[in-house]
């Protein structure tokens, strides 16, 4: 990216008169919604410009009306939601519109979404129709927006597809979403919304759902896209790394307030507010290993090596290797390939990888949640060795009060229609002998008091908590059989990042008290640098890299840790460089093994 | 698509085949067979002799001596080679004459409920999850349920009623009496349809309420999918994104319904069938269970579950027509 920072950081108010590249004008921009509980002021006095070839961030965590000021632009707020002040202005050659004035179901605002303002979405996978061809989606826009006829329309698309990167545009044009991959998807939805050459492109967090590799290559495609045809991004995110990697001008929201401006130097290195301050100090914290750690790693240096707690040995998962009588026979997907590792007592061992590596598939195998196909897994617990795969179902009742699991999604982890007593007494009562009510109680009260909530707390339901809260009870739940080993799959990533680095620092500290030893899967290589003592990198069911986390991290040896690493945007201006990423390519023959 | 159509296709075979035996089985389950019941059907009537000789033939002839998979043999392949059902001792009647007359009607009458219901439901379904909770929404909900809760019987009597002394037609049947035993003509045509919507909407109420609540709830799931969103950042218009994207992908349970929303009518038609007097199948199979005439029985039921079989593999085929992730995995 070519770094011209003439642009002076534009806060606010009123400068009238507005300069040839600003494309798009926010003044003042109100937007609220009015529920059964009152008014929610999901926008509050919001102002910024979009300027030609420049990109802006809009960077907040969830609830910070980033999302509906995109939406409010293009006057596609949601129901109850309305736009009750401030201005919105496009700025054409032929004339300002005022979009603020005009009915949202008008044809005046048609015209203009899709044309001079459009809009990418953050999951790829369900933005578009299933049942629909993505040459058709595509061609919608053409559709409405311009005179072209029927093979020019098609002419078009393919060429669309093609600058995308979209292989084979002539027959993946009449594919549907479903035969794409996430990052293809992604791409079509860019090649949809560039269909009628946009001055604006509105980006709501295109990449949160994708691979740190993927998430690199679609950042690349657009950063290249608005180099060739200049238009304006304004590009929606919670992720400070995407921020410095992409940004010119960043705006910082909160609670649908406008907390500060500036260009993406003055955001980084001289933030003005509190709030940019901790979003940016705990994005940096979670680049270095923890206070708590490296306390917890200079103990554990002075004592002895123990025996590993719980140790796998070539373990293998085949997934659906059966044919059907009327079907086609299925190969079958190996998830899990001869994977062995040690787990040594209070130590946290990562497990990183991207989606589809098997990381989350090993994490229930070694539990036993999956069957594995083959493999054999060696706990040694406070009744000495427990061969794993041995076990019946009542005595793996007994493991999981020993090894715990804590989930990636505090919404769906935990029981809509149970209290926060019964959710996290559960794994008590399941266990013989374990106390009257009143020691159960007890336990409860105790448990969340240390995960950071109140005792009180213990009669209400899961949906009265906010999703920081929620992943507390489940770690208060994982907690409350005095565990051994906790499997943390993803146990962080549906969090905000300032969440993020207390729900670890809480883990450390348990972890510290109650000699605790983690398996910690996550897609996030720097949340493990914070967390990890050894980090194992998965690649296709298979660990190519297994050492120190400092080691892997700072000095990867495989070229897929290179790849991966390397494509994680840093949390700093000066740093850029993922388009100047290590690329892994498979061999041939893994290739095939995905398809 | 056309590999997918074969396979269900052969799919079909089996699973006719298991019906077949099932009804088969049901067909034997009472004590004797069936000509013993003839027999002594006959003997009661009037003494009449019976004829040893066309005993004989009638025990070769379906393998009565047989063991009980021959005899099934025997059954299914006159079924499917000869077309010959066998015969009702109840009416003394070859049950292929008394059944096709009826059949035919039955589906007549089914399918034009069939049609009532889906274009009823349709409109109105749509309507009232893109305006929930407005007047019309709360007035065709109201509606819906009292057609729900309504017995079909009331309902029978009541349209009977009307339609007698609005429109003047005959209640009760399907033709007027000066029609009933004519042969087909245009005038009988008219006649019919005169009398046709009487139960079809009996028929058709209570499924087209169930329907439009299921149209209702598939929509207000789909209206708020993100592919909702990218079509209206798009610029398309309201009533055209609509219509292409989520009523389509909630017309998938709608039309999967289909398949077993005809048996449903079959069997759901036999009280109303009653209370009118049609000439349809239900009131004929309700007295052939009663008085175990059990190869009009079977035949009836054979039929009937063969033509669900097909119309579940119509609204499979709908489907994956529909939607290409089923015509695709």
């Amino acid at each position: 990216m070519s770094q011209t920072v003439s642009a002076a950081p534009n806060i606010v108010p009123m400068r009238a008169p507005v300069d040839a590249d600003t494309v798009l004008t926010v003044r003042h921009l109100k937007t609220e919604f009015t529920l059964r509980t009152g008014v929610l002021k999901a926008v509050d006095d919001v102002s910024f410009d979009l300027r030609r070839g420049k990109t802006l961030c809009i960077v907040g965590e969830s609830g910070s009306g980033k999302s509906v000021t995109a939406r409010s632009i293009l006057r596609i707020v949601p129901e109850p939601g309305k736009m009750t002040g401030g201005e919105v202005i496009l700025h054409r050659p032929d004339g300002d519109v005022r979009i603020h004035e005009l009915d949202p179901r008008s044809s005046a605002i048609r015209a203009i979404r899709g044309a001079d303002i459009s809009m990418i979405f953050q999951e790829p996978m369900s933005s578009l129709s299933p049942v629909h061809t993505i040459g058709f989606q595509i061609e919608e826009s053409l559709i409405l927006h311009t005179d072209l006829d029927k093979s020019a329309r098609r002419k078009r698309i393919i060429e669309l597809l093609e600058r995308v990167e979209i292989p084979d545009p002539e027959q993946t044009i009449d594919r549907y979403p479903f035969e794409y991959s996430g990052g293809m998807r992604q791409r079509a939805m860019i090649a949809m919304a560039l269909a009628c050459n946009p001055k604006v492109l509105i980006a709501d967090e295109p990449t949160t759902a994708l691979d740190v590799t993927t998430q690199a290559e679609i950042l690349d495609l657009i950063q290249e896209l608005q180099d060739e045809f200049g238009m304006a991004v304004m590009f929606i995110t919670h992720d400070m790394g995407v921020v410095a990697e992409i940004a010119d001008e960043v705006a910082v929201m909160h609670q649908g307030r406008h907390v500060e401006s500036g260009s993406v130097e003055d955001i980084f290195h001289a933030p003005r507010e509190d709030y940019t301050k901790m979003l940016i100090g705990s994005a940096v914290r979670l680049e270095q290993p923890s206070p708590i750690k490296l306390r917890m790693q200079a103990e554990r240096e002075k004592q002895p090596e123990g025996q590993p707690i719980l140790s796998v040995r070539a373990m293998n998962k085949v997934f659906g290797a059966t044919g059907t009588v009327f079907g086609r026979k299925g190969q079958g997907v190996h998830a899990v390939r001869d994977v062995s590792i040690d787990l040594m007592q209070g130590e946290t061992l990562g497990i990183v990888g991207e989606s589809g590596s098997g990381k989350t598939t090993l994490g229930r195998c070694l539990m036993r949640m999956h069957e594995p196909t083959s493999g054999e897994v060696l706990y040694r617990g406070r009744d000495g060795e427990v061969d794993v795969m041995s076990l019946d179902r009542r005595s793996l009742k007994d493991l999981y009060a020993d090894m715990r699991m804590i989930f990636q999604d505090p919404y769906a982890s935990l029981n809509p229609r149970m209290t926060v007593q019964q959710i996290i007494a559960e794994p008590l009562r399941n266990r013989q002998g374990h106390g009257n009510a009143a020691a159960i109680r007890d336990r409860v009260a105790d448990l969340l008091v240390r995960v950071g909530l109140k005792p009180e707390h213990m009669e209400r339901y899961p949906h009265a908590f906010s999703g920081g809260q929620r992943q507390r009870i489940g770690i208060a739940r994982a907690l409350a059989p005095n565990p051994k080993i906790i499997v943390a799959d993803e146990a962080t990533s549906a969090l905000d990042v300032s969440l993020r680095s207390q729900i670890l620092d809480l883990l450390l500290e348990f972890q510290e008290q109650l000699d605790l030893s983690f398996i910690f899967i996550s897609h996030d290589i720097s949340t493990v640098r914070y967390f990890c003592d050894r980090v194992a990198v998965m690649y296709r069911g298979e660990i190519v890299e297994l050492g120190a986390a400092r080691a892997v991290c700072d000095t990867p040896s495989h070229a897929y840790t290179k790849a991966l690493l390397s494509a994680v945007p840093r949390p700093d201006p000066t740093q850029r460089g993922i388009h100047k990423r290590h690329r892994y390519v498979a061999s041939a023959s893994d290739e095939r093994a995905s398809q | 698509m056309l590999q997918y159509i074969v396979r269900r296709i052969l799919l079909m075979i089996p699973t006719l085949l298991l019906i077949s035996f099932v009804t088969f089985v049901v067909v034997q389950l009472p004590p004797g067979d069936y000509l013993n019941a003839y027999v002594a059907a006959l003997t009661q009537e009037g003494g009449e002799t019976v004829d040893r000789e066309q005993i004989e033939m009638l025990r070769q002839r379906y393998g009565l001596d047989e063991p009980f998979l021959v005899q099934y043999w025997y059954w299914i392949s006159n079924i499917v080679f000869e077309g010959d059902f066998g015969r009702s001792f109840q009416w003394n009647q070859p049950v292929s004459d008394l059944l096709w007359g009826r059949i035919g009607l039955t589906f007549a009458v089914s399918l034009a409920s069939l049609l009532f219901v889906y274009v009823v439901a349709f409109p109105i379904g749509v309507y009232s999850a893109i305006r929930k909770y407005s007047l019309g929404d709360y007035v065709f909900t109201f509606l819906g349920f009292i057609g729900l809760a309504v017995p079909n019987f009331l309902l029978a009597l009541v349209l009977m009623v009307v339609s007698l002394q609005v429109f003047g037609v005959t209640p009760g049947g399907l033709f007027s009496p000066d029609y009933a035993s004519a042969p087909w003509s245009w005038g009988k045509f008219v006649d019919f349809l005169a009398h046709l919507w009487v139960p079809m909407i009996i028929i058709g109420t209570a499924s087209t309420a169930a329907l439009i609540r299921v149209m209702r709830a598939n929509l207000l799931d789909e209206l708020n999918k993100p592919y909702v969103e990218t079509a209206r950042a798009k610029g398309q218009s309201e009533a055209v994104l609509i219509m292409r994207y989520p009523v389509r992908i909630a017309l998938n349970p709608f039309v999967s319904r289909l398949g077993w929303e005809l048996p449903a009518l079959v069997s759901g038609a036999a009280i109303t069938s009653i209370v009118l007097n049609l000439p349809t199948a239900g009131p004929v199979l309700l007295t052939a269970l009663q008085s175990q005439d059990m190869y009009l029985a079977g035949s009836f039921i054979l039929i009937l579950s063969t033509l669900t079989v097909i119309g579940t593999l119509v609204s499979d085929i709908l489907l994956a027509w529909l939607d290409p992730r089923i015509r695709y995995s």
